[in-house]
C-alpha cells in the first residue's frame, strides 16, 4: 500500500466507542485540533453488550464523568427508557443509579454530538500502524495508506483488536458484532515492544419481544422519583413513560441441556484460550462452577423504543447456535421466543495495564495513551472513564502541559486507572464498590462537589456551570449554618413527631444540626417542626444530611486519606536504578522494574512485594533525602 | 497508631533480653533522654556532665524517693549515637522485676515506650548510617526480619493463628456477602442484614474476649507470676516468705491491695518474678484464728496463678490438707512437703500420685532444699509460657494491642447497627476489624509498611 500524508492534528483518537468519543471531546473541548477515527461509522458508541448504563460503582463513574465535563451522563440522559436507583435501603456511599438505554438512539446521539462539536473529525477508516519515531509516537496509518500526524494519538481499540468470535464449533475473526477487526496494528504493537495478552468476554443472546410471554415474568419498573445522571440534566426532564425490565429464571431442565452440551462450548472444549470475568461469567460456566443451584436470574431488557430486540441478560452463552436456542425455550416466558441473534464469545488482545502510567501513556513509547476496554477493563463506564482521562492527557501533552491524574480519594476513575497500572489485572477487570478503600468519600451524590474544579480548571465545565457549582456549596455551607443556629424545643408536638417515627423522646433543648444526626429525623422534618426554611434544593438537603449524619465515618476515613497522602508524598525519583539498590528481594526488583512505581503509596500497594522490600526502597529513598541534610 | 518516621518523641525500651542475666539494660533515645533520666537517678546531675560518660547512683521513685536499684548510667549526646539523637543507658542488675521498674518510672516521667525496632529505625530515618552502610545494614535488616517472622509464626503456632484465621474467615464471609449485595443488588444472594453484620461482631468480640485473658498470662512475664502461699497454720509459710523476701533481689513494695493491711511483695526467684499475694494474711494467719485465716488464704488462691501449698510432712495427712489439696486442685501449684528435717512421714511419690502436681521436700527451717524449689517454681513458670498446648496464648504486647484495637472496632459495628446506621457504612468497622486481625497473622500489612518492617524487628534495637 502507498502511504499519502494527509492533515495534520494535535490529537488522533483511534476507536470511538465509550472510551474513544470521550476521549476525542475532551481534546476538541480543550481546544485542540482532533481526528477520530473508527471502524465503522454505525458503532460510534455502540453498545455490543448491555443496553444498560451505571450500576454500583459504575453509575458513580458516569457522574465523575459528568462532573469532569465528560458526554456520557448527558448521552444516557437523553436516550433512557428506564432509570432506576439501586441499592436504595443502604447507605448513600453504595446507592446507584442505573439507566436502560434506547441503544440506537444512544449511538446516534454521541455520533450528532462529535459531527457538531467544533475542532473535531469524525472519520471511518481502519489503523494499522503507529508512527513512532525515536521512542514518541507522532501519527497513525491507515489501511487505506493515509498518514495521519499528531502530536499525540489515543489508543481505544475495544474488543477489536484481533477479535475473534465463538459461537459453538464455530469461530471467526471479527471485532464486537460482526465488525472489522483490527489485525495488523496488534502485529505492529507487539513489534513495538507491547506486551499483549487475550481477554475475553461474552454476550447473551436477543430474542424478539413479540415472541415473550411477559406475564411468565416478574416486572421491574423503573423509578417515580425523577433521578439522573448529569448535573446539568434538570428533574423537569424526567421521562415520564418508562420501559419495563422483566424477569425470570433459568431451571433444572436449562442446566441439563447445558450440562449435556458442555463439550459443544468453546469455553470448555479449549478453543477460547482468553481469560473471562469472573464477575459476569457465562451461563455454562454458572452451571458448571454453581452446580448445587438450581436456577439463575435472567433480566429481559428492551433495547430500544424502536426494535422488538430484547437482550436476555445474565444468559451469556458461546453454545452453538441450535443449543442455545434449546436452552432459551426451557426459561419460563420464552417457550416461544424467537432468537434474533445468537449469544457468543469473543477473544481479543489487551495491552497488559501495567505498561501504563497515571495518565495512561505508554511507558515505552511517548504521546502514546491507551484507553477502555483493550487496556483490559470491561463495561462501557469504565471505559468511558479511562477515554476521559487519556483524552485529557493527550490534549495536555500535545500543549506540553504537565499531565492530569485522580487519586484512589478522589474517584472511582482513579482507583481503576491506579489499580490498572499498578496490580494489572489476570481478568477483564470490572469496577466494584469494594475496590474503593474510601467508597464513603467517592460517592455518587458528591462527585460534582469532589471533581468539578478540576473539569472548570481543565476547561471542561463552562465558567456558567462553575457558578452554579460554587452557589451550590454555598448553599450547603448556608443551610448547615442555618441547622446549627436552630433549636428544636421538647415541645408536645416534636415528642409525638418523635414517637411517631420511632425514635426517643428529646429530654431537653437542642440544636437542629445535633437533632438531624437521629437516623430516622430529615431535614424536611425540621422544617416542619420549626417553620424555617432550610433550603429549596432537594440536592442540598441530601448533602447536609449525609454529612451530618456520617460525620464520625467520614472523618474516620479522611484519617485514612491523611495517611495515604503521607506516603504519597514521597516520590520516587523517576530514573530510580532498582539494580543499584542492594537487598532487595529478586521478585520485588522485578516488580519495581516492570510498574515503576511513583510514589511510596504506589509502591505498597504492587502485590508480592513484602515489607522489607519496601522499607528497603523507602530507606533508599530517604537516605538520598538525609544525606543532603547531613552536610 | 504506629509513629511516623518524623515523630520523634523520646523512647525508651529494655534492650537485653528478659530473663536471668547479670546486668540489664533500659535505653532511652531522643531529645528530653538525659533530662528524664535526671529526674530518677540519685548521683551526679546527668544534665551537666560531658557526653560519652558513664556514672555511679542509684535508681529512685521520685515520687516516694524509694530506691530501686543501684546503677551506672550511661549519658550519650547526640549526634555521635547509634540513633544521632541523645541516648541514656540505664545498666541495672537485671532481673524482670528491677528492669520494668525502672523502665515504668521512665515512661512515667515522659518517654514512650519503643515500637518493637524503633531504635534502629531512628538511626536509619537520621542518616546514622550512609548509604554502603544502610545497604549492608539492610541485608541483616532483612534476615533479621526473615527471622522475626519466623518467630512471630512460631509464637502463633499453637493454635493463636488458627483462632485468629478462623476469627477473620468468619468476618470475611458475611464481609463478602455484604459486597456483593452490594455491587449485585439484583441478584438472589442473602440479603444480609445489618444485624447479621452485629451478632457476627458480637461472636468474634466473644472469641477476642477469651484471647485476650490468656494475654494475662503473658504479661506475668512484666507484671509477675501471682503466687499465693497457703496452708495450715504453723507449717511454715511466714518462714518461706521471709526466706523469698530477704534474699538479695527482693524488692519490697507497698501497693495497697483490697484490704488495709494486704501487701503484695514482689521477689525475684532464679529471675522469675512472683507477685506474692497477701503477705500480711501470710503472717496473720500463722498466729490467728482460723476463720479469718480461711477466708484470706480463700481471697488470695482467687488472685493467684501459682499455688505453694504447704504440707507438714512429717505428720501423717489431716482434714485440713486434704481440703486445701481439693481447693487448689485447679490452679498450677507445687505441694511444698516441710519440715524434712524432723522426718518423713508422707512420701512425694503419694503425694505426685494423689493430686498430680509437682511435689517437693524441704526444710525451710533449715534452708534444706530450697534451691530445689526455686528451680522448679522456674521450670513451672517456662513451661507455662512456652508450652501451653492445650491453651492458646497471646503473648505479647503487640498481638493483645491489636485484638483489643480489633475489638473495639467490632464494638462500633455492634453499635452502629444499634443507631440504625446503614449496613455499608457500619461496615466500614467490620472491615478494619478484618484488616486489624490479618495484621497479627501477617495476612494483612498495615499502610505504613516501613513502620512494620521495623515491628518485626526485635524489640529495641
Amino acid at each position: 500500500m502507498k502511504v499519502y500524508d494527509t492533515n495534520e492534528y494535535d490529537v488522533i483518537v483511534v476507536g470511538a466507542g465509550h472510551a474513544g468519543c470521550e476521549a476525542a471531546l475532551a481534546s476538541a473541548h480543550m481546544g485542540l485540533k482532533t481526528l477520530v477515527l473508527t471502524i465503522g461509522l454505525d458503532m460510534v458508541a455502540f453498545m455490543p453488550c448491555n443496553p444498560s448504563v451505571g450500576g454500583p460503582a459504575k453509575g458513580t463513574v458516569v457522574r465523575e464523568i459528568d462532573a469532569l465535563g465528560g458526554q456520557m451522563g448527558k448521552n444516557i440522559d437523553a436516550t433512557y427508557i428506564q432509570m432506576r436507583m439501586l441499592n436504595t435501603g443502604k447507605g448513600p456511599a453504595v446507592r446507584a443509579l442505573r439507566a436502560q438505554a434506547d441503544k440506537n438512539k444512544y449511538h446516534e446521539r454521541m455520533k450528532d454530538t462529535i459531527e457538531n462539536t467544533p475542532n473535531l473529525t469524525l472519520r471511518q477508516a481502519v489503523v494499522d500502524q503507529l508512527v513512532v519515531e525515536d521512542g514518541v509516537c507522532k501519527g497513525v496509518i491507515t489501511n487505506t495508506g493515509a498518514r495521519y500526524h499528531a502530536k499525540s494519538v489515543v489508543l481505544t481499540t475495544g474488543t477489536a483488536a484481533r477479535g475473534r468470535i465463538f459461537i459453538g464449533e464455530l469461530n471467526y475473526s471479527s471485532g464486537p458484532n460482526n465488525t472489522i477487526p483490527a489485525i495488523k496494528l496488534s502485529e505492529n504493537l507487539e513489534k513495538l515492544g507491547f506486551k499483549l495478552r487475550r481477554f475475553k468476554t461474552g454476550t447473551p443472546p436477543r430474542v424478539n419481544g413479540n415472541t415473550i410471554d411477559f406475564s411468565k415474568t416478574e416486572e421491574e419498573p423503573g423509578d417515580k422519583i425523577p433521578r439522573h445522571f448529569s448535573y446539568e440534566t434538570r428533574d423537569a426532564d424526567y421521562l415520564k413513560d418508562q420501559v419495563s425490565c422483566w424477569m425470570t429464571y433459568t431451571n433444572p431442565v436449562t442446566h441439563e441441556i447445558i450440562n449435556d452440551n458442555l463439550d459443544r462450548s468453546p469455553m470448555f472444549s479449549g478453543d477460547i484460550v482468553g481469560v473471562g470475568p469472573r464477575y459476569c461469567p457465562s451461563i455454562e460456566t454458572k452451571v458448571v462452577r454453581f452446580a448445587d443451584k438450581n436456577r439463575h436470574q435472567l433480566f429481559l431488557e428492551p433495547e430500544g423504543l424502536n426494535t422488538k430486540e430484547y437482550y436476555v441478560g445474565d444468559f451469556s452463552t458461546s453454545m452453538p447456535e441450535e443449543v442455545q436456542l434449546r436452552m432459551l425455550h426451557t426459561v419460563a416466558g420464552l417457550e416461544h421466543a424467537e432468537m434474533m441473534r445468537p449469544g457468543y464469545a469473543i477473544e481479543y488482545d489487551v495491552i497488559d495495564p501495567w505498561q501504563l502510567t497515571h495518565t495512561l501513556e505508554t511507558k515505552n513509547i511517548k504521546n502514546l495513551f491507551a484507553a477502555g476496554q483493550m487496556n483490559g477493563t470491561s463495561g462501557y463506564e469504565e471505559a468511558a472513564g479511562q477515554g476521559l482521562i487519556a483524552g485529557i492527557n493527550a490534549a495536555l501533552r500535545a500543549q506540553g502541559k504537565p499531565g492530569f491524574t485522580l487519586g484512589r480519594d478522589e474517584a472511582y476513575i482513579g482507583v481503576l486507572i491506579d489499580d490498572l497500572v499498578t496490580k494489572g489485572t489476570n481478568e477483564p477487570y470490572r469496577l466494584l464498590t469494594s475496590r474503593a478503600e474510601y467508597r464513603l468519600i467517592l460517592r455518587h451524590d458528591n462527585a460534582d462537589l469532589r471533581l468539578t474544579p478540576y473539569g472548570h480548571k481543565l476547561g471542561l465545565i463552562s465558567d456558567e456551570r462553575y457558578e452554579k457549582f460554587e452557589e451550590k456549596k454555598k448553599a450547603i455551607e448556608e443551610a448547615k449554618e442555618k441547622l446549627a443556629s436552630i433549636t428544636i424545643h421538647p415541645t408536645d408536638e416534636v415528642q409525638e413527631f418523635l414517637r411517631n417515627i420511632g425514635e426517643d423522646k428529646l429530654s431537653a433543648g437542642l440544636k437542629a444540626d445535633v437533632f438531624l444526626r437521629r437516623p430516622r429525623v430529615k431535614i424536611d422534618d425540621i422544617e416542619k417542626i420549626t417553620g424555617e426554611k432550610i433550603s429549596d434544593d432537594r440536592y442540598v438537603k441530601e448533602q447536609v444530611e449525609i454529612n451530618i449524619k456520617y460525620a464520625g465515618y467520614i472523618k474516620k476515613e479522611q484519617v485514612r486519606i491523611d495517611r495515604l497522602h503521607r506516603q504519597e508524598a514521597k516520590k520516587i525519583p523517576e530514573d530510580i536504578d532498582y539494580n543499584a539498590i542492594e537487598g532487595l528481594a529478586t521478585e520485588a526488583r522485578q516488580k519495581f522494574e516492570k510498574i515503576r512505581p511513583e510514589t511510596l503509596a504506589q509502591a505498597e500497594r504492587i502485590s508480592g512485594v513484602n515489607p522489607a522490600d519496601l522499607a528497603i526502597l523507602s530507606v533508599y529513598i530517604q537516605n538520598g533525602r538525609y544525606s543532603k541534610v547531613k552536610k | 497508631m504506629a509513629q511516623t518516621l518524623t515523630e520523634f518523641d523520646t523512647i525508651a525500651a529494655i534492650s537485653t533480653p528478659i530473663g536471668e542475666g547479670g546486668i540489664s539494660i533500659v535505653r532511652m533515645s531522643g531529645e528530653d533522654a538525659v533530662k528524664i533520666a535526671n529526674k530518677v537517678f540519685k548521683g551526679a546531675d546527668l544534665t551537666k556532665v560531658p557526653t560519652h560518660t558513664i556514672h555511679y547512683g542509684h535508681i529512685i521513685d521520685p515520687e516516694t524517693d524509694k530506691t530501686i536499684d543501684e546503677s551506672m548510667v550511661t549519658v550519650l549526646r547526640a549526634p555521635k549515637t547509634f540513633t544521632r539523637e541523645d541516648i541514656v543507658e540505664i545498666n541495672c542488675h537485671g532481673g524482670i522485676v528491677v528492669t520494668n521498674h525502672i523502665l515504668q518510672l521512665l515512661l512515667a516521667n515522659g518517654a514512650r515506650m519503643a515500637d518493637p525496632g524503633e531504635f534502629t529505625k531512628r538511626a536509619f530515618v537520621n542518616g546514622r548510617i550512609d548509604l554502603t552502610q544502610a545497604e549492608s545494614v539492610m541485608d541483616i535488616v532483612r534476615a533479621k526480619t526473615d527471622k522475626a517472622r519466623q518467630v512471630a509464626v512460631g509464637q502463633l503456632a499453637g493454635g493463636l493463628l488458627e483462632k485468629i484465621r478462623a476469627m477473620r474467615k468468619e468476618i470475611l464471609d458475611t464481609l463478602a456477602n455484604v459486597e456483593v449485595n452490594i455491587d449485585y443488588p439484583e441478584y438472589d444472594a442473602d440479603q444480609i442484614t445489618a444485624k447479621q453484620m452485629a451478632d457476627t461482631s458480637k461472636d468474634v468480640i466473644a472469641k477476642i474476649d477469651k484471647l485476650l485473658k490468656t494475654a494475662q498470662e503473658g504479661t506475668i512475664l512484666r507484671n509477675g507470676l501471682a503466687t499465693a502461699i497457703v496452708g495450715q497454720p504453723n507449717v511454715g509459710k511466714s518462714s518461706l516468705l521471709n526466706y523469698l523476701t530477704q534474699s538479695d533481689k527482693a524488692i519490697v513494695t507497698d501497693v495497697a491491695g483490697t484490704t488495709r493491711d494486704t501487701l503484695e511483695e514482689y521477689v525475684s526467684v532464679n529471675g522469675v518474678p512472683l507477685k506474692l499475694i497477701d503477705t500480711a494474711g501470710i503472717h496473720h494467719t500463722e498466729d490467728k484464728v482460723e476463720k479469718i485465716g480461711v477466708e484470706r488464704s480463700q481471697k488470695a488462691l482467687k488472685q493467684a496463678d501459682l499455688v505453694l501449698l504447704l504440707i507438714d510432712g512429717s505428720q501423717d495427712l489431716n482434714d485440713e490438707d486434704k481440703a486445701l489439696i481439693k481447693e487448689t486442685a485447679d490452679k498450677k501449684r507445687i505441694i511444698i512437703l516441710n519440715k524434712m528435717d524432723l522426718g518423713q512421714k508422707l512420701s512425694i511419690e503419694d503425694m505426685k500420685k494423689l493430686t498430680g502436681s509437682e511435689v517437693i521436700s524441704t526444710s525451710i527451717l533449715k534452708e534444706e532444699n530450697l534451691d530445689a524449689l526455686a528451680d522448679l517454681i522456674k521450670k513451672l513458670f517456662f513451661a507455662g509460657i512456652e508450652n501451653s498446648n492445650d491453651q492458646v496464648m497471646v503473648t505479647n504486647q503487640r498481638q493483645s494491642g491489636l485484638l483489643a484495637k480489633a475489638k473495639k472496632q467490632l464494638q462500633d459495628v455492634v453499635k452502629a447497627v444499634d443507631d440504625e446506621v446503614p449496613v455499608d457504612i457500619a461496615q466500614i468497622d467490620f472491615n478494619d476489624a478484618w484488616d486489624t486481625l490479618g495484621e497479627i497473622t501477617g495476612d494483612s500489612a498495615p499502610d505504613e509498611l516501613i513502620n512494620t518492617l521495623f515491628s518485626q524487628f526485635c524489640l529495641g534495637k
